[in-house]
């Protein structure tokens, strides 16, 4: 429970609320990381809270992107270059991106859900003929808070990108509505299909009916689950799920472990 | 360095002192703010705008109305200390009954007298920015939130059950050992448990807790001997405005 | 070493006084008897008994047993895993552990529910990919004097859950009380205990006291309080997530946290972060925690388990079915302490009974 102490190496404002990290420790290097995994980001005196890794940086730091809701992301996206933050982890399950490997890819996103699927969607460009046809759907609020712009449209180049917001400003030429219906505008052989999503529980509940109706198996979709930790290693008792532990059993979950479980309500 | 400002509105001045009673700590938070404003500490008034302002009492006259206006304009962050700022205190008791019977019972001229009808929270009249319940607060917790507030962090100040940190504290219940009657599970912690402490039952002077079932611990309490009276009494003590219907007498 | 029988147990709590031990068991305080630090057998609660019903528990004077009461408020829990412990505590960028508080303390008078308990607590904080090295440290500075329930509470059912009431392993030394004459038959439960018992002035076991104090245990089985029939319990609560008796409990339930507080398994912690006033030193504490609060699944600013009917279902659904998926076991060990110390007397296995 004791935080390894991280510089701050650099800080990149996103978007009004969010912030992108680049940790390094103080000393030594980063602990290897598998996509979907997260770590506990601590703010000194302020508190804890788990924030999934986005990549690697070029220096071999942690890429972290962190959204100011509550006291602790506020001073987490405060930090300036060369503060020291405390990092636990990493910790939790991961994007079985091998069990993809020749099917068709489906990459949903919900607000900042996008930043634990960044590494997957870097890997399916790194490795496009490993995957069958490749798609990435992203839901935002509104245009002004979709998450990493920028890489959304070099993606874009690669293989079928689309997006949906549900405020359109003026300038919104795109989709708008829930991204449900965006699983219906990309092409995927349903049978032969890996999904990965993450975002809010009701827009991954209704974006995996929605893939299971349409046929892909539930075993073949792998939802992020988020519930209050305190610990990150099943000790605080907090994150239960059912007979899961979200910090140890997840986040990563593929949806027939889950499914019965999320319908129940206040579990 | 940051400015705090500590206020009195209709109390007891109790919750400030407790403030002084820090003592020693007192000296730690001296270091790290200017205490700009605090009457009952130093005749200093120190200018404003203030980083931290505590407010101490509820609104009961046309003047507290102004002056919480004032006070929510000057400061930062305001904060509410003590069952009078938090819900009306005691003297919300006239809530409940006619004041100016009151004011023609108790003074000569009651013309004289300028009062509101009812006592009413500070957050009833300005946006307040953190309540500390207690009647008086806790020593540790209002450094809790004084720490909290300098260093931007939200304060730890949980609102469950007192039973927690009675338990924690390793009293038995005076409820289930005793047939004491005891608010505990529905009063808000942050006292340490202090009643209970010392086998008496606690008289929620922490307002309710997070989700308190009233209706339940009264069957409790009517079976270890208290009647409507006794219960509408209890829960109309220190914090009428947030506990009063809790009797369901 | 065999068996032996002592007359008294003052030379056993001045040998553990001399081995460094406080020696901490049950005494009379506040109206009840709880576990504090002995300077002598002088202070144990002599003639005392309780009573423990759903929600209710006296203190009467009956006999003439040293040991004539059942489960006290306080389990194993508060020296294995305490209240409130500090973690850590850093200044400018670098984190120094606390000091583990391990003090050395001999238990005596720990019944066979507890000691499954510590059982259950070993898997829990030493079981898996992170034990708990604090854990480990305080558990290992106990010295663990089990003692056989000879009368047990009106809300006990370590009988159902193969839990007690006779302790088979875990201590250091079991004790049973045996009567006419009044004398204690002492057995080793490996070579810690077995060391200290030969210090002691004591005579060999012999048949006879072997089975009396055999006879002890099983009527204490046959005059449990309650009885609890597992069957099927672990399945019955992962099928009955939408059943109308949580609504049903939770009219009653206080969500005040007592069961989760007082049962001898339950680890749930939160951690408190601040920073000293003085110097700006950052610290984290742990400290107890309980699911039937608001905070303890909050999300995003709101509680995803708001119903108290939730909550509640959360603590029972833990205890008794996804424990088992978790670690292996069941998590009650029939103490009873959440039914007697519930101040609205839910009793557990009630409802568990209406869940069919």
């Amino acid at each position: 429970m004791i935080p390894t102490p991280y510089h701050v190496r650099s800080r990149r404002p996103d978007r009004a609320d969010t912030v992108t990290l680049t940790l390094e420790p103080v000393e030594g290097a980063c602990p290897s990381f598998l996509p979907g995994q997260f770590t506990m980001l601590y703010a000194p005196g302020v508190g804890e809270i788990p924030i999934s890794i986005s990549g690697r940086a070029r220096s071999g730091g942690y890429v972290q992107t962190v959204r100011a809701v509550g006291a602790v992301s506020r001073a987490l996206c405060r930090a300036r270059r060369g503060d020291v933050v405390g990092v636990r982890g990493p910790f939790g399950t991961h994007w079985e991106l091998a069990a993809a490997h020749g099917l068709d890819v489906v990459v949903a996103a919900g607000g900042l859900g996008l930043a634990p699927l960044r590494p997957v969607i870097r890997e399916l460009a790194a490795h496009g003929a490993r995957f069958g046809r490749i798609s990435v759907i992203v839901g935002a609020r509104t245009p002004s808070t979709l998450m990493y712009p920028r890489e959304l449209a070099r993606w874009g180049r690669d293989f079928d990108v689309q997006v949906t917001v549900d405020h359109p400003d003026r300038a919104w030429k795109g989709p708008t509505g829930l991204i449900t219906k965006l699983v219906g505008r990309i092409v995927f052989e349903p049978a032969r299909t890996y999904a990965f999503v993450c975002g809010p529980e009701v827009m991954m509940r209704a974006t995996a009916g929605e893939l299971v109706r349409r046929g892909v198996p539930a075993g073949r979709i792998a939802l992020s689950l988020e519930r209050n930790m305190k610990c990150g290693i099943g000790r605080c008792g907090h994150c239960q799920l059912g007979p899961l532990f979200t910090c140890l059993d997840g986040p990563v979950l593929t949806y027939d472990k889950v499914a019965d479980l999320l319908e129940v309500k206040q579990l | 360095m940051s400015k705090l400002a500590v206020w009195k509105l209709a109390s007891c001045d109790g919750c400030q002192l407790t403030l002084l009673d820090c003592e020693d700590e007192l000296l730690s938070v001296a270091a790290r703010v200017e205490i700009a404003y605090f009457l009952e500490a130093s005749s200093a008034r120190g200018k404003g705008p203030y980083d931290l302002s505590l407010v101490e009492g509820s609104i009961t006259t046309p003047d507290d109305l102004e002056r919480i206006g004032h006070i929510r304009r000057v400061s930062r962050h305001l904060v509410t200390i003590g069952a009078c700022a938090t819900a009306g205190g005691v003297q919300a008791l006239r809530n409940l009954a006619d004041v100016r019977e009151f004011a023609s019972v108790v003074y000569a001229r009651p013309d004289y007298i300028k009062t509101l009808d009812r006592s009413t929270p500070v957050s009833a009249h300005v946006p307040v920015d953190f309540e500390l319940r207690g009647c008086p607060i806790d020593k540790r917790q209002l450094l809790e939130v004084i720490g909290a507030f300098l260093a931007g962090r939200r304060p730890v100040v949980p609102a469950h059950s007192v039973c927690v940190e009675c338990k924690a504290r390793g009293n038995p219940c005076v409820l289930v050992a005793h047939g004491t009657p005891c608010l505990g599970p529905v009063t808000q912690a942050g006292c340490g448990a202090l009643c209970p402490a010392f086998n008496r039952g606690c008289f929620g002077c922490f307002g309710p807790m997070e989700s308190p079932n009233a209706a339940a611990l009264n069957a409790l309490l009517r079976a270890a001997g208290m009647d409507d009276d006794a219960l509408q009494r209890v829960y109309r003590t220190f914090n009428v405005t947030s506990f009063g219907g809790s009797s369901d007498a | 070493m065999e068996a032996a029988v002592l007359d008294t147990l003052d030379p056993l709590i001045g040998a553990l006084r001399e081995r460094g031990y406080a020696v901490v068991g049950p005494m009379v305080r506040d109206g009840v008897i709880r576990f504090a630090e002995l300077d002598s057998a002088a202070d144990l609660p002599v003639g005392r008994a309780d009573e423990q019903a759903p929600g209710v528990y006296r203190l009467h004077e009956r006999g003439e047993l040293v040991f004539g009461f059942a489960a006290s408020p306080d389990s194993v829990k508060r020296w294995t895993h305490p209240p409130r412990s500090t973690l850590f505590r850093m200044r400018d960028g670098v984190p120094e552990p606390a000091a583990v508080r391990a003090p050395k303390v001999a238990l005596l008078g720990v019944r066979a529910c507890d000691l499954a308990a510590l059982a259950v607590q070993d898997r829990v904080f030493l079981g898996g990919r992170h034990p708990d090295e604090a854990y480990r440290e305080r558990r290992a500075a106990l010295f663990l004097i089990a003692v056989t329930c000879a009368v047990p509470g009106g809300t006990c059912f370590c009988a159902s859950t193969g839990t007690g009431p006779r302790a088979d392993s875990g201590f250091d030394l079991a004790l049973t009380e045996l009567t006419g004459p009044h004398r204690f038959l002492v057995e080793p439960g490996g070579e810690r205990g077995a060391e200290l018992l030969a210090a002691l002035p004591s005579r060999p076991a012999g048949d006879a006291d072997l089975e009396t104090a055999r006879g002890v245990g099983a009527a204490a089985e046959a005059r449990m309080g309650r009885h609890l029939d597992l069957g099927g319990v672990r399945e019955r609560l992962a099928e009955g997530r939408e059943s109308p008796v949580w609504n049903e409990i939770a009219s009653r339930c206080l969500t005040c946290a007592n069961c989760t507080m007082v049962c001898p398994t339950c680890f749930c912690v939160t951690v408190e972060d601040g920073t000293s006033l003085d110097d700006g030193t950052a610290e984290r504490t742990e400290r107890w925690d309980s699911c039937f609060t608001l905070e303890f699944t909050e999300l995003g600013g709101a509680p995803v388990r708001s119903s108290g009917a939730a909550r509640y279902r959360q603590w029972l659904t833990h205890k008794f079915s996804t424990w088992f998926d978790q670690f292996g076991t069941c998590g009650c060990v029939g103490c009873g302490r959440c039914v007697t110390w519930c101040p609205a007397g839910i009793d557990i296995i009630e409802e568990l009974e209406r869940l069919r």
